[in-house]
């Protein structure tokens, strides 16, 4: 790509190819070349190949190194990336993609359709959370050429879910390097290798990891630049500090302090936004365990539900970067989101006091009706706050209400395991399409001790059948009516409640250009991404 | 050769102490809930499958009994071997050993950081008592010792490092930046100034306390009287006689405070980002390591060993008095 000509290519050919070639959208400024990027890194992981971990903690870091077969344009729709094109067959079972040619591997061998299959069957099937549940009825995967992937399901698949999934749960992995060894001790595990615009270097465990430029990169003449570096960085206050002085350049997916994102908000050296992480949504719940008898009737929940006001808590509390959810399919899913037209319980104490006094819980000594244990996840300032938010607002209704705070091993191991709760709050994560980490929280039959599914013990079959329904549907009209059936109804039914929406919040360096142009950014390659002097 | 012995003579002692913290610390975690596999499903954001987490948990050892494990663990350490870290996917010595420069670096200079100006400030103190020097020292020590290090350390960061810009923010070298011989040390010391000092300050607030009480008991003996009637001038009989003596509650209290730093500061090391054992120690309970939690313990204890042995023959160099075999 000649950058001179294409700084002179006429206003309106830029626009037109700005869908396209989203780098292209700041092209009234000349791209830099060179620079190195600096990243908030607060969480370790223990690997950082997201063909093997599908996590927000790997991708910020796999995923300027490895490529997935699809990618997110900047609107949102299914792009190519290291697939150029995919067809369906008529029943759905066989979804064929055609491989990008002359893509190779930072180790200078050629990318092919064995990468692959090898990485479909041995890693999404077996390994990948969330794609050992995709990809539970893929059979095989076909190479009649090196630049041919064919896919057959035992069961239809549908284009639109694989497509959705595909950005977070297609990434590939080299055969050559995984092949004939055990998969979870490879050493490239945390030395990742792939087809990605930039090249793994160096990662000092508790310090920081260095990736530089690909010279070979298939996209010609990216990336712009020379190098990124993450920094390890677990305390938040000092993160922020670090941004001030210029040693960070970007904070992803909502690492620093609430207090810290409306100072630096302020700050005309930083962006504070939500932009850029419109495909990583998520929902504030609240969990029930139906196991308690308590709970187990629908007039409680509903009363509970009615007794806590959603509105004041964000406006106080969260400020702008939360609103008001309507169910588990949040508004940023414009495929899916089927309106605020659902059943939706608005504050009301007195209404919250007559269902619990029509449950038969009169108020005791010092007006309690009965107690209940809450357990906050660990994760998120968000959680804490609401936790005891919900304490408060539950005491005015006379249910008196124990926080239990336990770190994330202990939480995970009491909630979802041993079942030892009555209240849990937490995040559900949306991930585009309510297939892939949204029904299973409701869904019966879900092995014991999977976080974050259905460990309620409520089981409907009506909410099955729609949910196994849609699974399958291959028109999306009918998958989009599906899932509005499916928010209505456990709207109504309440096993779980998601009153809250939010979006990670990002804090970049103004000096950053390109960045936030698709709406999974911080997962995304930065393979236009640059930096002003 | 009696050094050997006595050296020899400490460490069998020190064994069943090693024993006992090593199986304490083992229990305790199990009654925490959660193991290792929770803490990765925790990581990976959700959907695991059942079957993946069963493997995982065979793999580390976690499907067998409690003292099956306990026991596997120990008959592992009389071979000296620390085991693997579920974490870090390599030998927890691998993993120890890489920690240990940063924490022995930032104990060293810290303690002596607050041993040397604990030490005059706290004579400069005992010498102008109730002055307005002491006054001074003894007011600012307090604010030191009370201040919590977590806030003196964003503070030193706000100050230095984000207004200042005279240091960087954090960190412990300048990241890709290959330098080597000299301009690294100078790299890694600029680094190291704020967490130092952040750290020393805490324990310079209780040298220069101590060594003021242990001053002025030793000025008012008749040791002292007698340099003084001998016409010697303040100075020499400050440092020559006085200086010695007071010096052994200093050396105790120093000795017990390395074990402290040893073990790394986690508040320290996270507010500056720094890779010592407090962080690791830190992370390998919130992700339920056991292995690299008990190897930490079990270096720890070593360190500490040593350092009371050191301190043991110091006592005797200042003091002969109190001979090395007692």
């Amino acid at each position: 790509m000649n950058l001179s000509r294409r700084a002179m290519l006429s206003t309106s050919a830029a626009l037109a190819s700005s869908v396209a070639f989203p780098e292209l959208s700041f092209a009234q400024e000349q791209p830099r070349r060179g620079g190195v990027m600096t990243v908030h890194f607060a969480t370790e992981q223990r690997i950082l190949n997201p063909s093997l971990q599908a996590s927000t903690g790997v991708y910020i870091v796999g995923g300027k190194i490895q490529e997935p077969l699809v990618d997110l344009d900047a609107a949102g729709n299914p792009a190519p990336c290291l697939a150029e094109s995919w067809e369906s067959s008529a029943d759905g079972k066989t979804i064929t993609f055609k491989l990008r040619q002359g893509v190779t591997w930072h180790d200078g061998k050629p990318f092919t359709s064995a990468d692959v299959q090898f990485t479909a069957m041995e890693m999404w099937k077996k390994i990948l959370n969330y794609g050992t549940a995709l990809q539970l009825f893929l059979e095989a995967v076909d190479t009649p050429d090196p630049h041919t992937a064919v896919f057959r399901y035992a069961r239809p698949m549908p284009m639109n879910l694989i497509l959705r999934a595909m950005p977070d749960l297609g990434y590939v992995s080299a055969r050559h390097i995984y092949e004939g060894s055990d998969i979870r001790q490879n050493p490239a595990n945390t030395a990742p290798m792939g087809t990605g615009p930039f090249r793994f270097v160096q990662y000092e465990r508790g310090q920081f990891i260095i990736a530089e430029r690909n010279p070979n990169y298939w996209r010609n003449n990216l990336p712009y630049l020379d190098r990124v570096v993450w920094r390890v960085v677990g305390d938040r206050s000092a993160a922020a500090a670090q941004m001030e002085a210029g040693q960070i350049l970007f904070s992803p997916y909502s690492a620093l302090a609430i207090a810290d994102f409306q100072r630096l908000g302020r700050d005309p050296r930083f962006d504070v936004t939500t932009k850029g992480n419109e495909g990583n949504a998520r929902t504030n719940t609240l969990e029930f365990n139906f196991r308690n008898p308590v709970l187990a009737d629908i007039r409680v929940r509903r009363a509970i539900a009615h007794a806590l006001d959603v509105p004041f808590f964000i406006e106080n509390f969260l400020g702008d970067f939360a609103k008001k959810g309507t169910g588990p399919i949040p508004s940023v899913s414009t495929d899916y989101y089927p309106g605020p037209d659902t059943p939706q319980y608005a504050f009301d104490r007195r209404r919250a006091n007559a269902l619990l006094d029509e449950a038969g819980h009169r108020r005791g000594a010092g007006g309690v009706r009965f107690t209940l244990r809450l357990h906050p996840a660990p994760w998120g300032e968000d959680i804490a706050l609401w936790s005891t938010f919900i304490q408060q607002s539950l005491q005015e209704v006379g249910i008196r209400v124990e926080v239990v705070r336990l770190d994330a091993a202990g939480f995970l191991r009491t909630v979802y395991n041993d079942w030892n709760f009555d209240l849990a709050t937490g995040w559900h994560q949306y991930r585009n399409d309510p297939a892939v980490s949204t029904t299973v929280w409701y869904r019966s039959g879900q092995p014991k001790g999977a976080p974050w599914t259905n460990q309620w013990g409520w089981t409907d079959a009506q909410t099955d059948q729609i949910i196994d329904a849609a699974q399958t549907e291959l028109d999306p009209a009918k998958r989009k009516a599906l899932y509005g059936d499916f928010v209505r109804r456990v709207n109504d039914q309440i096993p779980l409640w998601m009153p809250i929406e939010q979006i990670f919040v990002s804090v970049f360096n103004r000096r950053l250009r390109n960045y936030a142009n698709n709406p999974r950014w911080a997962s995304s390659s930065w393979h236009d991404l640059w930096l002003a002097s | 050769m009696r050094v050997f012995a006595l050296a020899g003579r400490r460490l069998a002692a020190s064994l069943p102490t090693l024993l006992i913290i090593l199986v304490g610390v083992f229990l305790l975690l199990q009654l925490a809930p959660g193991d290792t596999v929770d803490a990765l499903m925790a990581q990976m954001g959700g959907g695991g499958d059942a079957q993946v987490a069963a493997d995982l948990r065979a793999f580390y050892g976690l499907d067998l009994s409690v003292p099956a494990q306990l026991g596997n663990y120990l008959w592992r350490l009389v071979r000296l071997d620390l085991g693997f870290s579920s974490i870090y996917g390599k030998p927890v010595a691998t993993v120890i050993l890489e920690r240990l420069p940063a924490t022995l670096l930032l104990m060293a200079s810290a303690l002596s950081f607050a041993f040397f100006f604990g030490l005059v400030l706290g004579v400069l103190a005992a010498r102008r008592v109730n002055g307005w020097p002491d006054t001074l020292i003894s007011t600012l020590g307090l604010v030191f010792y009370a201040t919590p290090s977590f806030w003196f350390g964003l503070m030193a960061i706000v100050l230095f490092a984000v207004h200042l810009e005279w240091l960087p923010a954090g960190g412990f070298e300048e990241i890709g930046a290959g330098y080597t011989g000299l301009r690294r040390v100078l790299d890694i010391a600029t680094h190291l100034v704020l967490p130092t000092l952040t750290l020393g300050l805490i324990f310079l607030a209780i040298y220069l306390r101590i060594m003021r009480a242990s001053m002025l008991e030793v000025l008012n003996l008749d040791f002292v009287r007698t340099a003084r009637a001998k016409g010697l001038d303040e100075t020499r009989v400050v440092v020559k006689h006085v200086l010695r003596n007071a010096m052994l509650p200093m050396v105790t209290l120093v000795g017990l405070q390395a074990g402290t730093m040893l073990g790394g500061s986690v508040v320290v090391e996270s507010v500056f980002s720094l890779p010592g054992l407090g962080r690791l120690a830190y992370e390998s309970v919130v992700q339920r390591d056991l292995n690299t939690l008990l190897g930490i313990v079990f270096v720890s204890a070593l360190l500490v060993i040593t350092v009371n042995f050191i301190v043991d023959l110091l006592y005797a160099r200042l003091d002969p008095r109190i001979g090395a075999g007692g």
